[in-house]
């Protein structure tokens, strides 16, 4: 177990990740150095090809690390077994996609079931419990649409559901806005921030869209395969100036 | 997870109809083809199924097939029924002669010619007459398909009126099927018909014309050996396999079962034609345009497919979750478009007896068909299943 932060929901040090060998090695990792704390949105942040895709995809469990030390919700992914991982990713994560990925055939409701189904849970119960959640997010009445018949903001409302569905304590967000305008967008962060607040939940967003950076509570800057500097995101400064002002 | 695999399935109605059509498509031809090869090499061995007293058929060891053009003398009749064990022993005429109708048509025709004293070896169905009608002279016995088909007469044509020569070009004179009384010709010789049974069609498809073994010997063109076959029934209680080999060593002449004769008219049509390239080809071809179009679509299916299941491969489902999702989507697809292709053969099956296409779908086929399917559902399922298997879940971030 390495020491991290009390409050620290994801820790690596040194985390390093190479993709391929020999000539044709490429690089994504070089030591990256991160905590998210739970409570808080942690932004990524960096050019294309920095290496947060490939961080996130390790914290999520979704790819091995070749060397330094990881903690996510309090376990060393890299102890769990092929299928440990898969039932600990069914029950910790909740994903958000860039490009939605909802399958097309399926109503929003049963879209948003999925995580339970994987879990166990029977289709009818697990659609009753997504249909909750999707009034929450402002889409009652639509449970029975098709995903094609909704706009892009409702349908990441839908995958916003869909990531929350199953009470995950850690939320992974890739580029969640990059399909949307700015008012879309803001809207939709609305809604991811609100849960990161949650003091059992750490959300992690990989992001271009500066238009966002304010939704932060901690941005993580990285450049080829390292962190090169955190700041408070402005959701933290706001914070922090409220509390300043109340004082 | 089921549901949402058929879901998924279904809801690309597209590609879900691409596939069902391609396999259905495949079904229809694989199981139609086999079923008119099936039927047409039937017939190649019908007469010898229809006539069910013999347990054994003593012939030339030269002749391959039956209506192979191989006879024996008539002495060789009183040398098989010498054999130990041999109940009795009857000559067979089986040949093509000419037959000129009433019309002066003419007709090639099968004849058979059966034993004189007990008529074995006779029609096993006569649907009107009797077999013993064949007793009186010049009398015959025709096929009932071929009464109303290629015997068939002008419905002016009286029972027993002579040949009267006409324009048989002209197919709008309407016609009425080949009765009792009306006479044809033989090589010349007067024939009366007397009966009509049921028969199974000849491989060419000739009218079937059943008379003694005598008459046959009148109608045909003279020849020292006219014997055809000769039919053997063994004494109760001999061992025919027992009484097959003695046969064969005391004669110098084949016996065989009613199966083996089948089998060996089967083999050579089989071995000695192109009939079954050709139609292992139609046959193959139905395989081809299975694997072509539903095989290669359901891959591509699974292809479109394969970022919703990685995405659910990162929620959290197995591997082996998701295999079974792609399974139960090629197994229903496979279940459908076999049910549909079979189900259009069977149609087309029931719309052809009584014509001249040759059908008979037996059991072997629709399991054959199966098997066919199956194997192009399992290889675009595998094909498709390696590729969720080796799907990286953090695929879903690169889109």
């Amino acid at each position: 177990m390495i020491a991290t932060s009390v409050n620290a929901a994801v820790s690596l040090k040194g985390v390093t990740k190479t993709f391929g060998k020999g000539d044709s090695a490429v690089t994504a990792l070089r030591g990256a150095d991160i905590e998210a704390l739970y409570g808080q949105a942690t932004f990524l942040v960096g050019p294309s090809g920095c290496g947060k895709t490939t961080l996130i995809s390790i914290v999520a469990g979704l790819l091995h690390r070749d060397g330094g030390d990881l903690s996510v919700l309090g376990t060393d992914l890299g102890s769990l077994s092929g299928s440990q991982l898969t039932r600990w990713r069914s029950e910790s994560v909740g994903f958000i996609f860039q490009a939605f990925n909802l399958i097309p055939q399926l109503t929003v409701a049963e879209n948003v079931a999925i995580p339970l189904v994987i879990r166990g849970e029977s289709r009818r119960a697990a659609v009753r419990t997504a249909g909750d959640l999707l009034a929450k997010v402002g889409l009652e009445g639509r449970e029975r649409s098709k995903p094609s018949k909704l706009s892009g903001g409702q349908q990441q409302r839908v995958a916003i559901a869909r990531s929350l569905v199953h009470n995950p304590r850690i939320l992974v967000c890739d580029e969640p806005t990059s399909a949307l305008d700015a008012t879309l967008g803001r809207h939709i962060m609305q809604l991811i921030t609100a849960v990161s607040s949650a003091p059992d939940r750490a959300v992690l967003v990989v992001t271009h869209d500066d238009r966002i950076f304010n939704f932060a509570d901690r941005i993580v800057h990285m450049d080829d395969g390292r962190v090169t500097h955190v700041e408070l995101g402005g959701h933290q400064l706001a914070h922090a100036a409220a509390t300043e002002s109340h004082s | 997870m089921k549901l949402f695999a058929l879901k998924m399935l279904f809801g690309d109605t597209a590609k879900f109809y691409g596939i069902l059509l391609g396999l259905a498509f495949a079904s229809l031809l694989i199981s139609q083809q086999s079923s008119i090869f099936v039927g047409l090499m039937s017939r190649t061995f019908g007469f010898i199924q229809d006539t069910s007293q013999p347990d054994l058929w003593v012939i030339d060891p030269d002749r391959s097939f039956v209506d192979d053009q191989k006879p024996l003398r008539d002495t060789e009749v009183d040398r098989v029924r010498s054999v130990s064990g041999v109940a009795w022993a009857v000559p067979l005429f089986k040949g093509l002669l000419s037959a000129k109708l009433p019309t002066g048509e003419r007709e090639t025709c099968d004849v058979i010619g059966i034993d004189d004293a007990t008529l074995i070896g006779g029609p096993a169905r006569v649907v009107q007459g009797h077999v013993e009608d064949l007793r009186q002279p010049e009398s015959v016995i025709i096929d009932v398909k071929s009464s109303s088909g290629k015997l068939a007469l002008p419905t002016w044509l009286k029972p027993g009126d002579s040949v009267i020569e006409f324009d048989t070009a002209d197919e709008s004179i309407p016609r009425r099927p080949m009765a009792i009384g009306d006479v044809l010709e033989l090589n010349e010789r007067r024939a009366v018909v007397v009966g009509l049974a049921e028969t199974t069609p000849t491989f060419q498809n000739q009218p079937v014309l059943y008379t003694t073994y005598t008459q046959a010997r009148q109608f045909a063109p003279p020849n020292r050996r006219t014997v055809s076959m000769i039919l053997v029934k063994a004494l109760e209680g001999t061992d025919v396999g027992q009484l097959q080999r003695r046969i064969e060593q005391e004669t110098g002449l084949i016996a065989l079962t009613a199966d083996e004769w089948s089998w060996r008219t089967l083999k050579y049509w089989m071995t000695q034609t192109g009939i079954p390239i050709n139609f292992g080809i139609a046959i193959g071809l139905g395989f081809l345009v299975g694997v072509a179009i539903a095989g290669q679509m359901f891959y591509n299916f699974t292809l479109d497919n394969l970022k919703y299941f990685g995405a659910m491969k990162a929620m959290g489902a197995s591997n082996a979750r998701l295999l079974g999702m792609v399974a139960l989507q090629a197994g229903v697809a496979a279940v459908l478009g076999l049910g549909i292709g079979l189900g259009a053969t069977a149609a087309f099956g029931l719309t052809v007896p009584g014509t001249r296409l040759a059908f008979r779908m037996v059991w072997q086929i629709p399991v054959i068909t199966a098997a066919a399917v199956l194997i192009i559902c399992v290889g675009s399922s595998l094909l498709s299943m390696v590729r969720v298997i080796r799907l990286d879940p953090a695929e879903v971030f690169k889109t």
